[in-house]
């Protein structure tokens, strides 16, 4: 390309010698790069390395984000959950309370019943009882004067003082039975 | 090396001399500071500014587009899911940001990623043009180039210390290491002084340029002695050979020296930074 000998027939300039114009090179060299990177190459790829951060950190914070959200519906589901589960408890406790009562509104209904059954069949058997009484005194006393007057050979029915024998003695068997009942 | 080296071989009269020269052997024409000189193809003047435009000059201006050209067209458009250059661009990035702006400075360090990037990538290619079939030489392996740099680090580190810390806060923890009994001041204060003020910027700009000085001479020095030695004997091939092989291998050597000093110096720049940001105690 370019002819290039070393000029060796003069004085070799010191190689630490440092010429002006060599310096300026150097100088142009550096400022120029400097330049065109400072300026132009490095801030655009600077922003794009900043994109990308930003892109994947904030993937990283969206995931973060998710699975915070999914913790938290979690955890709501859970609670959700154990309060169900807490009620359905409850219900439970209630249905066995409220099963027990009503057991035993039914035996204390079926006892009352039982005893108005027995109390209605006393009343009933003490009411015959009264009457069967009645009846047979009053079928004591005509056996008895039907009795007397066979014995005695006349007929004392129509007779005043007959009955009114009777009668007396029929007061004395019941003013007897009423002490009999007093005395029990 | 092609052109050049071939071309101070031939300046010291070395063309075409062999070791086992029938009859006439040579001297071994070791190539010296002269391959680092270059003929000027144009001159001009800017100012006071006489201009010579050499070898140089192309290897620096081609450095520099490509350099620009391949991040220009890497971030033309970032993608969110990058593919292709903006991949290879993308490391480049993470590796000054992360690796040595924030690992260095720490939290502000965003804010000098795009001088350190370029840095770091200037000077690789720049670097990296010394293995370069046809440019051949390290920019960064003529003194100039890395001055320049040093300078621009330096006139950036000094005035943001200034700026930060204010001006005496700044000269009095460069000056008045902490720790020290104060006797020890009056040592310690001249050479902290001049090691900071002085001989950090020559150093930074040294160690870049005597790597890739060094590096170049001695690649140099061994495909000239592959030539050298190659004549029709047994030990002509076999140094021959032996020095194409060291050659080789000291160009693999190279690539890697040439991405470390390109890291050290930009490491550096940012130690400088950080250290005028916050004071050291």
């Amino acid at each position: 390309m370019f002819t290039l000998i070393a000029s060796g027939e003069e004085a070799a300039p010191s190689v630490l010698a440092v010429p002006v114009d060599e310096l300026v090179v150097g100088l142009l060299a550096f400022i120029i790069v400097f330049g065109a990177l400072g300026w132009i190459a490095l801030p655009k790829i600077r922003k794009a390395l900043a994109a990308r951060t930003d892109a994947i950190e904030g993937g990283m914070k969206r995931a973060e984000e998710a699975q915070a959200e999914a913790q938290r519906s979690r955890d709501e589901y859970q609670q959700a959950l154990a309060a169900a589960r807490e009620e359905a408890a409850s219900i439970r406790t209630q249905a066995q309370a409220d099963r027990a009562a009503i057991v035993e509104e039914a035996r204390s209904e079926a006892r009352a019943a039982a005893a108005a059954v027995t109390a209605s069949a006393e009343a009933q058997m003490a009411a015959e009882r009264s009457q069967a009484t009645a009846q047979l005194q009053r079928e004591i006393g005509e056996v008895a004067i039907t009795l007397s007057s066979k014995i005695v050979g006349q007929s004392l029915s129509d007779d005043a003082r007959v009955r009114t024998t009777v009668d007396d003695f029929l007061a004395s068997l019941e003013s007897l039975a009423a002490q009999r009942e007093a005395g029990h | 090396m092609a052109t050049n080296v071939l071309a101070s071989v031939a300046s010291s009269g070395g063309l075409g001399c062999h070791f086992e020269n029938a009859g006439d052997p040579c001297g071994f024409p070791a190539p010296g500071a002269e391959i680092f000189q270059f003929e000027s193809v144009l001159t001009f003047h800017i100012g006071a500014i006489d201009f010579h435009i050499t070898k140089v000059s192309f290897v620096v201006i081609l450095s520099v587009i490509l350099v620009v050209g391949f991040f220009l067209y890497a971030f033309r458009r970032p993608r969110l899911v990058p593919k292709g250059a903006q991949n290879v661009g993308e490391v480049g990035y993470l590796f000054i940001r992360d690796g040595v702006a924030r690992e260095i400075i720490g939290k502000e360090g965003d804010k000098f990623v795009p001088f350190l990037f370029s840095f770091f990538f200037l000077i690789w290619i720049m670097n990296f043009m010394g293995i370069l079939p046809f440019a051949q030489i390290p920019a960064t392996s003529i003194f100039a180039i890395p001055v320049a740099f040093a300078l621009i680090v330096y006139l950036t580190w000094v005035p943001l210390g200034i700026y930060k810390q204010g001006g005496w806060q700044f000269f009095k923890a460069m000056m008045f290491p902490p720790g020290v009994p104060w006797p020890m001041y009056f040592l310690l204060t001249p050479i902290e002084l001049i090691s900071n003020l002085i001989v950090r910027p020559f150093t930074h700009a040294v160690r870049l340029f005597a790597n890739m000085f060094a590096g170049h001479l001695l690649i140099a020095t061994f495909s000239v002695a592959a030539y050298y030695l190659l004549s029709a004997t047994v030990i002509g091939i076999i140094g021959s050979v032996a020095s194409l092989g060291v050659a080789i291998a000291l160009t693999g050597f190279e690539i890697l020296i040439q991405a470390l000093q390109a890291y050290i110096f930009t490491l550096l720049a940012a130690v400088y930074i950080s250290g005028a940001l916050h004071a050291e105690h």
